[in-house]
C-alpha cells in the first residue's frame, strides 16, 4: 500500500479566509478523498455573560508556524490523511468574524474527524497565540482554560 | 541571547524583545526568571507568579528546569489561548 498524498498548507495571516475556496483547493482534481472535515473558530459576542466588542490575537512569528507543523506531522503519522489545511488569523476581530480554520481530508470520515479535533485541541493549548478581549469594562487577556488542557491530554499516547 | 516577551508578559516588561547577558551562574529557565525579576520592578511584576509563565527555547516549549546554555532565543509568555 502506498501512503496517501497529503499536501499540507499552514498559514498565519491577517486576511480572512473562504472555507469553500479552501476546501476546493484541497480536493480539486482529486478522486482519492472521501471525507473532508472543516472546523472554523469564530469570534463570539459574549464570554461568561460579558459582551465582547472585539478580540485581538497576537502570535509568536516563527514558533507558531513550527508548532502547527509539528502537530500536523503528528496527525499525519496517526491517521491516514489526504490533506491538511490550517489557517490562523491574527489581528483585531469583531464578533462574527473568522479566527481559525482547520481542514482535514481522508478516505474515510473517522480519520478526518479525529485529526481535526486533535489539531484544534493542540492549537488551543500549545500553539503560541494569545487573545485579548475588549468589552465595556475594559480590555483583558483571555485566561487559558483547564478544560482545553484536559481536551488535549486525551490524545497523549502512553 | 535574545529574549522575547508576548501578551501580558510583554506589556508588563514594557518591551517585545531585548538582548541580555545574564551571569554564568544563571543556568536554567527558572534561574533566568529569578535573575530578570531582580533587574527592575517591571520584570518583578511580569514574573510575579513564575509558575504561570511558559517558556520556549529556540521555538520549542521547555520546562522551567531546562538549561539555557547555547540558546539563541528564549521567549516568555502566558499560557496559550489561540484557536
Amino acid at each position: 500500500m502506498t501512503s496517501p498524498v497529503c499536501p499540507v498548507a499552514i498559514r498565519i495571516q491577517e486576511d480572512d479566509f473562504d472555507i469553500a475556496c479552501e476546501i476546493a483547493a484541497l480536493t480539486g482534481g482529486r478522486t482519492d478523498i472521501g471525507a473532508v472535515v472543516s472546523f472554523s473558530g469564530i469570534c463570539r459576542a459574549d464570554e461568561d455573560s460579558a459582551k465582547i466588542a472585539a478580540l485581538t490575537l497576537e502570535h509568536y512569528p516563527g514558533m507558531a508556524e513550527e508548532e502547527i507543523q509539528r502537530h500536523v506531522d503528528e496527525a499525519t503519522s496517526r491517521w491516514p490523511l489526504n490533506g491538511v489545511t490550517v489557517i490562523h488569523r491574527v489581528g483585531r476581530f469583531m464578533p462574527g468574524q473568522n479566527i481559525v480554520l482547520v481542514l482535514t481530508a481522508s478516505q474515510h470520515r473517522q480519520a478526518a474527524f479525529q485529526a481535526a479535533e486533535f489539531l484544534m485541541d493542540y492549537l488551543k493549548t500549545s500553539a503560541p497565540f494569545w487573545k485579548k478581549e475588549e468589552s465595556a469594562t475594559g480590555t483583558g487577556w483571555v485566561e487559558a482554560q483547564a478544560r482545553d488542557d484536559e481536551a488535549a491530554a486525551r490524545w497523549t499516547r502512553s | 541571547m535574545k529574549v522575547k516577551y508576548f501578551a501580558w508578559v510583554r506589556e508588563r516588561v514594557g518591551k517585545a524583545e531585548e538582548t541580555i547577558e545574564p551571569p554564568a551562574t544563571v543556568r536554567t529557565v527558572e534561574e533566568l526568571i529569578a535573575w530578570l525579576s531582580g533587574q527592575s520592578e517591571a520584570y518583578a511584576y511580569a514574573f510575579e507568579k513564575p509558575k504561570v509563565i511558559r517558556a520556549a527555547i529556540d521555538h520549542a516549549h521547555v520546562r522551567s528546569d531546562a538549561m539555557i546554555a547555547g540558546a539563541r532565543e528564549i521567549a516568555f509568555f502566558p499560557p496559550m489561548t489561540g484557536g
